[in-house]
């Protein structure tokens, strides 16, 4: 039970932090490892039974775009825009992890394929330049005086701390009634043997494809969500390799098996990118980067289970009891 | 009625199939020998293909020994990614094998961000255009469809010709018998490595006389390149060799009926369904 006061007790806390004044650049900082953080959450939701996805980008860019372009072209709120996002999503998640998961497509293969799913996706998108201004990107259209409900546009910054709050809660509550599902057992089951887990009566197929479908479709809301914040979409930012690879790193970084690791993943990478360009600055293009991917390459090879997972690994060390495991580290 | 436009660019996919061949071979050879996909392939082409401009524009050296030294940068690339990033997780989760390449991608097109810039460069030389009738098709890819097929060639017969190759070969097939029988896995990992990233300079070569290079542009072919290995069937040269020809056709003959991206998308949609009809490729026995 102390567990859900504490829970309680941090959102609580973090919900009182626009209160004490925060400058709009910490406040952006905050919502964009909320958003992010959510985003990799979804993610870590099927990454964490060895169904890594190098595609994730495809949905991101899906939320980003339907959403956008319905607002801009037909001034069809978001909240009807979203659903949609989610329902065309799933359907391809659905159309590309059927077959995947019915004749066996796992590891390497699974990882190749859900990369050309994202490529796919970015193509389109720049493809249709008329629509969607292509390589150029696309701007939300702003409501006059900047907040409209209706228009999930909101001026002030606080607001959207708040929405990005609710829905990195609710992305967590998700992540979290998965890992105490029989469907996590179903899914662990089959990342180890699927002919073992079939055999006991895991319907793998299914199995796979609801875990798909529900962490394609938050990827989508975290990809509306993203458009909503910046007001602007770019093919590059928002699907492709990069982003997608971006996705991975971070939540390897934070920790792929814990409930907190993708959101410190997001803390992470966010943290090191503001600081390598606060101390270097633009001026030097790439240096930033260079130290970001000599980083990743460091990270995989010394600290697989990432910060909260060696974290984790180190309390239950030092209590000497296996048994004793904190109750995010499960696994 | 017979259109010439058409054809040309059915000739110009056979040409652009032949770069693919060349660049899928290095990475399913790798694949294929020590299991692992390095995803930062095409950047070590980019790599390449810097090395060749900066010896060649900036030291004035002739073009085809700062093609050689291209190659041989890379092979020495290769062999150190091999050393430094592959060697100490080959042990772990495939998945991290496939993630630390990954992190090396980022690396490397940072790292040429940093040491070369944001600018499009390019060699300045002028290849001649080969007119054929009423076509036209670039000298520089005749050249790279040629060069690939002696490539290719060069590389089967080192394969099944040579002691070494067959070694290669024998190591690709069984991991734990061959050390039994006197094979040293770490030095042959290192020769395909060395092998593997040769190829790569190769296709810098080829790819540098046709495109103007910068940091990102890796990606523009990286995700193409794998899509070949993986629908010829990872590890499978024979079976990357002519999907790279199918891929290069989707390419330009979609790209002439609608725009380039097209071409890309109608290629990336057809290998996702030829996934599903042939999921281990499509010479899987």
């Amino acid at each position: 039970m102390d567990k859900r006061i504490l829970a309680v007790l941090g959102i609580a806390a973090l919900a009182a932090v626009p209160q004490f004044g925060l400058g709009n650049y910490h406040l952006h900082l905050l919502i964009t490892v909320l958003i992010w953080g959510f985003v990799y959450t979804s993610w870590s939701v099927m990454g964490r039974f060895g169904m890594v996805s190098l595609g994730h980008g495809a949905f991101l860019g899906v939320g980003g775009y339907v959403v956008t372009m319905l607002w801009n072209s037909f001034g069809l709120t978001p909240w009807v825009g979203i659903p949609i996002a989610i329902v065309l999503s799933m359907t391809m998640a659905l159309l590309v992890g059927y077959p995947c998961f019915r004749f066996r497509i796992v590891g390497h293969y699974f990882a190749l394929v859900t990369l050309a799913l994202g490529e796919v996706v970015r193509l389109t998108i720049v493809g249709l330049r008329d629509q969607t201004g292509g390589s150029l990107g696309m701007t939300v259209e702003g409501v006059p005086g900047g907040t409209s409900f209706l228009a999930l546009q909101f001026g002030e910054r606080a607001t959207f701390f708040y929405l990005a709050l609710i829905v990195w809660a609710a992305g967590l509550w998700v992540w979290r009634m998965v890992d105490r599902s029989m469907l996590r057992y179903a899914l662990e089951a089959s990342s180890e043997d699927e002919d073992a887990a079939a055999s006991v009566g895991v319907n793998v197929t299914r199995a796979k494809l609801m875990i798909t479908m529900l962490s394609a479709g938050m990827t989508t809301i975290g990809g509306a969500l993203y458009a909503q914040y910046q007001m602007y979409i770019n093919p590059e930012t928002i699907s492709g390799i990069g982003i997608s690879l971006q996705i991975v790193f971070a939540v390897i970084a934070g920790g792929l098996f814990t409930q907190l690791g993708p959101t410190v993943g997001a803390m992470f990478t966010l943290l090191l990118a503001e600081t390598l360009r606060v101390t270097f600055g633009h001026d030097i293009h790439g240096l930033d980067g260079t130290i970001y991917g000599l980083l990743l390459v460091l990270f995989i090879i010394y600290m697989p289970k990432g910060i909260t997972g060696s974290i984790a690994a180190g309390l239950v060390r030092r209590r000497g009891a296996p048994g004793a495991a904190p109750a995010a580290a499960t696994h | 009625m017979f259109d010439t436009f058409l054809l040309e660019s059915i000739i110009n996919g056979i040409l652009l199939g032949g770069v693919l061949a060349l660049l899928a071979l290095g990475l399913n050879l790798v694949f294929g020998v020590i299991d692992v996909v390095w995803i930062c392939y095409a950047e070590l082409v980019m790599i390449g293909m810097y090395t060749i401009w900066w010896l060649f524009v900036f030291y004035g050296l002739p073009l085809p020994v700062a093609i050689g030294a291209g190659i041989a940068v890379v092979a020495l690339l290769g062999v150190l990614l091999h050393i430094l990033v592959i060697q100490p997780v080959l042990g772990t989760a495939p998945i991290n094998q496939l993630l630390v390449t990954g992190g090396v991608l980022f690396f490397l097109q940072a790292a040429a961000t940093l040491v070369f810039g944001i600018e499009f460069r390019n060699l300045g030389v002028r290849m001649p255009v080969v007119e054929f009738g009423d076509m036209f098709f670039s000298f520089a890819r005749i050249l790279a469809f040629a060069t690939a097929l002696v490539g290719v060639l060069l590389l089967w017969l080192f394969l099944t010709r040579s002691y070494l190759g067959t070694a290669i070969r024998a190591i690709s097939q069984d991991r734990e018998i061959m050390p039994l029988m006197g094979v040293d896995p770490r030095r042959i990992y290192l020769i395909t490595s060395a092998i593997g990233g040769g190829m790569a300079g190769v296709a810098a070569s080829l790819l540098v006389l046709q495109y103007d290079v910068h940091p990102a542009i890796g990606l523009s072919f990286g995700p193409i390149t794998f899509m070949v290995c993986v629908m010829g069937g990872l590890g499978n040269m024979l079976g990357g060799f002519v999907a790279a020809f199918v891929f290069a056709q989707f390419i330009s003959v979609g790209g002439y009926f609608f725009q380039i991206e097209w071409g890309y998308v109608i290629a990336f949609a057809f290998f996702i369904a030829m996934m599903f009809i042939r999921p281990k490729g499509l010479f899987s026995r």
